[in-house]
């Protein structure tokens, strides 16, 4: 007879017929009828309308019988909590039954059923059970404990159990310690009410000799909560702990690993302990993978985490990643997620050889991410590049569709990260043009295409290809064309004008995608204002990116670490964002949430490093420099594809108010083309927002806008008179030799005063913060305004921008070369010294402005001997009045011109901030002849130092 | 740990097993794995799901799904491993995992989560000791002293053992059963080998026995001082083993600190030790194919297989599969020995030999006809040949050097028990790339 026939009954009656046979004088029949009853519950229908029946049955010495009453009674309580008191009586008898198996069934139900009511009558039985004489009744109670803390924590407090519960944790029996300590845990997770010591970690490690497996589980994640006092501490419950590597339940490896790889961390990295220790972890772990699919998955996801922690661990077992024919495919692309994560110089060829085997699978997504695994070979093994560059031309030549979108993608990133080394495959690229279907194919070719316009000779054919169907494309396809033309047009200029234009109005006018618009408009703006800070701004030199482009951030990567063997750990995601910690808090703080955008696009973005996308928002309080501001922007504009936080300004879409200038703040004569207005914004979109722009002031006319029409006077010519010179950011300290910590800045005067622009990008593998910066005396007293202020640590393979204010009012010392200043940046990691020559124009002063006569006379009265003659080029063409202009936003005051024979004279005044005066005349044929005359005069001649420099810098920006 | 409920459902994602341990789990999410999981309309790849914010593990065994639930972030290898437990308890029952079984037997079912599991805390997965208080035909009435014996059975030290056990004959039988996995490269290089090795035993001893296993595993020798360390016959008599796991009946800080493996076996069989290794594995198949794609409709195959191992030794049940194209229509094949025969089911020639001695080699050779019409001509990606087998030795070179028991109460020593010991080899996956 099997129980399978309760499944079948479906009539209408059925109730009424089930409420009879319960009442039923027959005990069998009793029985019957309640399987009946516990079957119609487990398929979901709603039988609590038998509640009082149920119950009626539960007064039996038929243990059978009695647990199913029970079960239902679990489910249905609840639902009934007013009947659900009748049950009371039973429980209290049963829990004196002498039937330890009684007495543990009646306390385990008990603790199940949630009705208000019923705990207080828990209290008593559960007492007498957790002191009861049998260990298996004393078990059942310690769990009992944490199902009350789950609906009443204060009556569990009150009435001392938490207590009782560490009482038990000295109990004789190991299981009935293992369940306390469960218990325990799940309490202490809420709401920390018992500390643990390292008394308790002793009868723990006891106890862990001696009990079930899954209590060994329990002691080793209660364990890995502990912090120990000490290294010998640490040492000591690691040398306790490791033999449970060797157990056969794949729980019980894994929550050894956590608790090992945590303490690991508190022991001197070089000690010879943890090189043995470390040595004893790779075995288990490997022995896993030999385990069933699923035990397979769980602990690729693991060794995952512990390769990015420590990469040392399994190094050298490349071999028992490779994929087999018959595994499950999640387990195969977990396997080729590590073999990357492992590849190295020293099996690169082998790692290679399985992945381009891979590529010929079936199995579609795992062909695509082995294509994908070539590339990231190329890129984190440089040796390799070459090989993988030709395995993925081979690839391309399979002419299977989804390979070579992949590969075309991959190859961008290639490209990316060795320029000017495998450009040669372009025109094998291009043969396969027709095929790219994919968005993110495509723009990965749009983008090679822009990148390399002046190598490809029908580049603009190209591209027009696609303009042609702009409105069709996907987004990530329209911008990345965008921004294509724009470089095609930068570099080619002549014949692609009118692509240009046909561009930016698709976006800027066809659109309704308020991205596309924004990066549209931007250009346009850019073009018209300032070509040549265009070329700057869109043909900038590209942040290199990096070798490992999907590295869990660091911070996240410990807290998972911490988490080994649990669904965090497989889902590679910080508990806090799937489980509701409403009732528990967390364990660790939430990681930085810009760092979490990071990961996982990797090759979304194309301009930036891959590491940049989640640009910090300015913090708080903190007012951003205009010039972050603009590096916001910019950065803003470069990273749609990233789908990050950063990238989705909401603002920009219901602002077209006033004119386009007021956007970049290029319009009102400001001194530089990346000065906003003068008054600081506190938050960049809020200006955005603010910023009134009709679009349709911009269609007005594009020849005028870029000055192309007439009367211009070449591209060049329009703002340059009004900007003042920045020059560009340097390298001052490279990531190699200086821990990871990469700095480029510049030395630029805006707005009257000298700040100090850096762009630190963090290279190294952990975050970088606590800058601090200090400079030597020099020669003008340069000394920094206020501290450096960096607010968030800079997480590896970002970007953050500073500006620095600075003053002169500092020691003064002279320098040689005069402009020289020593510099000592100090941060987490290391102090770090560097020299710059700032360029002198940063110290003129804006009240240089000279009377002639004043002029004049100092003219004469300095000696002919501290005058020093130049010769300038004139690069530029520039006529009188450019020159004029160009000196006057660089502080350089025009104090009188003279037209003599032929020659146009022109005399300035410059004053340093320590009030050091330089005059100046500049001798010009007016034929426009290609050369200029500079002489200058001081009373120091120290103080022309490279003045002539200066002024040729000035003239060819 | 922290599982939040058990279900069970058959193909068709109708419930057949639903247990909640945790209030924060509901009916729902019985509703939310059948929807987004079973129902699925693109296959679910992973084993480990969040759909909303619940997890689902799941594994899916004869047509049946077992799901573990949970709404913390729970011990993921630990529900894995449960749901593990959970089929083996109940394959070891009422045997194949089937709907029909499930059905049948929901009743007991239920008794066995009740103590497999509680409020989501797994407490005791081993069937046998089960077995002492849960029956498939009601409960058994025991008496107090009966009672009290299984409570501290199933808490106590050694769970797995039950006292006052007695045979007439004591008699104790190992089997070394090793399986060899292999990825060859089509040229013959080893890409990957391994042997997954265990200890089976079984054992019918009175008493409380304590017993103590000696391997020839390097670690072991390095600690016996009879023989010298270093010695060149050394590397060959043992075998460097790469991990070991035990039974929980070993007592593992002992293995940790005097590499001796002791233990008081369960009555019965078990699992005593799993073992790896992956130097100096005598491989004793060599499989050579060869594939020529003559033309688009006609393809050549030629495998030969080597015996590697001792002339005096036999190998046994040899299978070897050798895969053809999909749109292959007619096989004509010829081989030394065995029998060969295309299975179109399976787009594979199935070789089979029941015996081969050691040192021998054989061919099979095959002509392969092939569609060329429709979508025929897509790329077929050549999947490796693999073959079964079974060999009467370990081809890790591991051996068992003793097994002593010591009964202390009862007045049977090491020398009456009976020993039995027996090594196999038999294939894992062991494939040749072509």
């Amino acid at each position: 007879m099997t129980d399978s026939k309760y499944f079948t009954t479906t009539k209408k009656g059925e109730i009424f017929e089930l409420k009879t046979e319960l009442n039923s004088d027959k005990k069998e029949k009793k029985r019957e009828a309640v399987k009946k009853v516990i079957a119609s519950m487990t398929v979901g229908k709603d039988v609590s309308a038998l509640f009082p029946d149920v119950i009626n049955c539960m007064q039996t010495d038929n243990v059978e019988l009695k647990k199913l009453v029970y079960l239902y009674l679990m489910n249905y309580a609840k639902s009934q909590p007013d009947m659900a008191i009748m049950a009371v009586n039973t429980f209290v008898k049963d829990c004196e039954d002498p039937n330890p198996l009684i007495r543990a069934l009646a306390v385990r139900t008990m603790g199940c059923i949630r009705v208000e009511k019923i705990t207080e009558y828990l209290c008593e039985p559960l007492r007498k059970c957790m002191k009861d004489e049998d260990p298996y009744v004393r078990k059942t109670a310690a769990v009992c404990v944490a199902k009350l803390y789950d609906m009443n924590p204060q009556l569990v407090e009150e009435q001392g159990f938490v207590e009782l519960l560490n009482d038990l944790l000295s109990d004789a029996n190991p299981m009935v310690v293992a369940n306390a300590v469960a218990a325990l845990s799940e309490i202490n997770e809420a709401k920390p009410l018992i500390e643990v010591n390292s008394q308790m970690v002793n009868k723990l490690l006891t106890a862990l000799n001696e009990c079930t497996e899954w209590g060994q589980v329990f002691i080793l994640d209660a364990l890995s909560g502990y912090a120990p006092r000490d290294e010998r501490e640490a040492q000591n419950i690691c040398e306790r702990i490791s033999p449970r590597l060797a157990h056969a339940n794949a729980a019980v490896v894994l929550s050894t690993v956590k608790v090992l790889m945590k303490l690991i961390e508190m022991l001197p990295a070089d000690s010879e302990f943890i090189a043995s220790l470390t040595k004893k972890l790779a075995p288990p772990m490997v022995t896993l993978l030999s385990a069933e699919p699923e035990i397979q998955y769980v602990a690729l996801r693991n060794i995952n985490l512990i390769v990015q922690k420590r990469p040392d661990i399994l190094k050298q077992e490349m071999k028992v990643f490779f994929v087999k024919y018959n595994d499950p495919i999640y387990v195969k692309m977990e396997k080729l997620d590590v073999m990357i994560r492992l590849a190295q110089q020293s099996n690169i060829a082998q790692v290679l050889s399985e992945l381009k085997e891979y590529a010929t699978e079936v199995d579609v997504d795992f062909v695509r991410k082995s294509v994908r695994a070539i590339g990231r070979c190329a890129i984190k093994v440089e040796q390799s590049a070459e090989r993988c560059v030709a395995t993925l031309l081979e690839l391309i030549q399979t002419k299977v569709n989804y390979v070579v979108q992949e590969a075309v993608v991959v190859i961008k990133d290639i490209f990316r990260k060795y320029p000017n080394r495998y450009e040669s495959i372009i025109s094998t690229l291009c043969e396969n043009l027709d095929t790219l279907d994919e968005p993110e194919a495509r723009a990965s070719m749009i983008w090679i295409i822009g990148e390399y316009a002046e190598r490809i000779d029908n580049a603009d054919e190209l591209l027009e290809s696609f303009v042609d169907g702009f409105h069709d494309e996907n987004t990530q396809v329209q911008l990345q064309l965008l921004t294509s033309v724009v470089k095609l047009f930068l570099k080619r200029p002549t014949d692609t004008q009118q692509l240009v234009q046909r561009v930016l109005s698709l976006a800027t006018q066809d659109s309704d995608n308020p991205d596309l618009r924004d990066r549209g408009y931007i250009y346009w703006r850019l073009l018209s204002a300032d070509p040549a800070a265009a070329k700057q701004v869109v043909l900038a030199e590209k942040p290199l990116i990096s070798e490992e482009t999907d590295l869990l951030e660091p911070s996240l990567l410990d807290q998972l670490v911490c988490h080994i063997g649990s669904l965090a750990s497989v889902y590679h995601k910080p508990p806090s964002s799937f489980v509701d910690n409403t009732k528990a808090p967390l364990r660790q703080l939430a990681p930085n949430a810009a760092a979490l955008a990071t990961n996982g696009s990797s090759s979304g973005d194309m301009d930036s490093a891959p590491g940049l996308i989640g640009v910090p928002a300015p913090s708080g309080g903190a007012v951003p420099s205009q010039d972050t501001l603009i590096a916001d922007l910019l950065q803003l504009d470069m990273n749609p594809m990233g789908g990050s936080s950063a990238a989705a300004p909401a603002a920009p879409v219901a602002a077209p108010g006033g004119g386009l200038d007021d956007l970049l703040g290029l319009g009102g004569g400001a001194p530089s083309y990346g000065a906003a207005p003068a008054a600081p914004m506190a938050d960049p979109l809020a200006a955005w927002g603010a910023a009134p722009a009709p679009p349709a002031a911009a269609g007005g006319g594009l020849n005028d806008l870029f000055g192309l029409g007439g009367g211009g006077g070449g591209m060049g010519g329009v703002m340059g008179g009004v900007q003042g010179f920045q020059t560009p950011k340097t390298q001052w300290l490279d990531a190699a030799s200086h821990k990871g910590l990469q700095l480029e800045g510049a030395v630029v005067r805006k707005n009257g005063a000298i700040y100090m622009e850096m762009a630190i990008t963090n290279k190294a593998m952990q975050p970088l913060s606590d800058f601090a910066i200090q400079f030597n005396k020099n020669s003008f007293g340069l000394v920094p305004a206020q501290p450096l202020h960096i607010a968030a640590p800079v997480f590896p393979n970002q970007t953050t921008q500073v500006s620095l204010r600075l003053d002169t009012n500092g020691p003064v010392q002279k320098m040689d070369p005069l402009a020289n200043v020593q510099i000592a940046m100090k941060n987490n990691v290391d102090v770090f010294y560097f020299a710059t020559v700032v360029p002198m124009l940063v110290y003129f002063a804006e009240d240089g402005m000279m009377e002639k006569r004043e002029f004049l006379e100092l003219w004469k009265e300095i000696p002919e001997a501290n005058e020093q003659q130049f010769t300038i080029m004139n690069n530029r063409g520039l006529s009188a009045d450019d020159i004029c202009s160009k000196l006057q936003a660089n502080n350089v005051f025009t104090v009188a011109r003279r037209s003599v024979d032929g020659q146009e004279l022109l005399y300035h005044s410059i004053k340093y901030t320590n009030k050091i005066v330089v005059l100046s005349e500049l001798k010009m044929e007016i034929t426009g002849a290609p050369t200029l005359t500079l002489s200058l005069k001081s009373r120091h001649v120290t103080a022309l130092a490279n003045l002539n420099e200066m002024y040729q810098q000035i003239f060819d920006n | 740990a922290m599982i939040g409920g058990l279900f069970v459902y058959n193909h068709k994602g109708e419930v057949l097993i639903c247990r909640l341990f945790r209030d924060d789990l509901t009916r729902d999410a019985v509703n939310a794995f059948r929807v987004n999981v079973i129902h699925a309309r693109q296959q679910v790849r992973s084993p480990v799901n969040l759909i909303g914010r619940v997890s689902f593990v799941h594994r899916k065994t004869d047509g049946v799904w077992l799901v573990a639930a949970s709404r913390k972030d729970a011990n993921a290898a630990a529900m894995v491993e449960v749901l593990r437990r959970i089929a083996i308890t109940m394959h070891s029952y009422f045997g194949k995992l089937t709907e029909e079984a499930i059905r049948s037997n929901f009743v007991l079912i239920y008794e066995l989560l009740d103590e497999l599991i509680d409020f989501g805390y797994p407490q005791l997965t081993d069937p046998s000791v089960l077995k002492t208080y849960i029956m498939q035909s009601g409960v058994k009435a025991v008496t107090q002293e009966e009672q009290k014996q299984i409570t501290s059975q199933v808490t106590g030290q050694i769970s797995w053992r039950r006292e006052g056990i007695k045979y007439r004959r004591n008699e104790l039988f190992i089997d070394v059963v090793e399986h060899v996995n292999l990825l060859m490269s089509a040229q013959g290089q080893v890409l990957s080998a391994h042997v997954a090795g265990r200890v089976l035993m079984k054992s019918f001893l009175s008493g409380m026995p304590e017993c103590k296993l000696g391997i020839n595993d390097k670690l072991s020798f390095k600690d016996s001082s009879r023989i010298a360390v270093g010695s060149s016959s050394l590397a060959r008599v043992s075998v460097a083993i790469d991990d070991l796991q035990f039974d929980q009946c070993v007592r593992l800080g002992k293995f940790e600190t005097e590499h001796a493996i002791s233990f008081i076996p369960p009555d019965g069989s078990c699992e005593l030790m799993k073992y790896r290794t992956t130097s100096d594995i005598k491989l004793p198949f060599r499989v050579i194919p060869l594939v020529r794609e003559v033309s688009k409709s006609k393809m050549e195959i030629k495998v030969v297989l080597k015996a590697d191992f001792k002339p005096n030794l036999i190998g046994q049940k040899i299978e070897v599969r050798i895969p053809v194209p999909p749109n292959t229509s007619g096989v004509s094949v010829i081989c030394m020995k065995g029998k060969a025969k295309y299975k179109s089911g399976d787009n594979a020639i199935v070789w089979k030999m029941k015996r081969l001695a050691g040192g021998k080699e054989v061919q099979c050779s095959a002509e392969v006809d092939l569609l060329t019409f429709g979508n025929a001509n897509r790329k077929w990606n050549r999947p490796p040949v693999s073959i079964n087998f079974e060999v009467p030795f370990a081809p890790s070179g591991f051996k068992v050097r003793y097994l002593k028991v010591f009964e202390s109460k009862l007045n049977y020593s090491d020398h009456d028990v009976i020993k039995w010991v027996r090594y196999m080899g038999r294939s894992g996956i062991y494939e040749t790339r072509c």
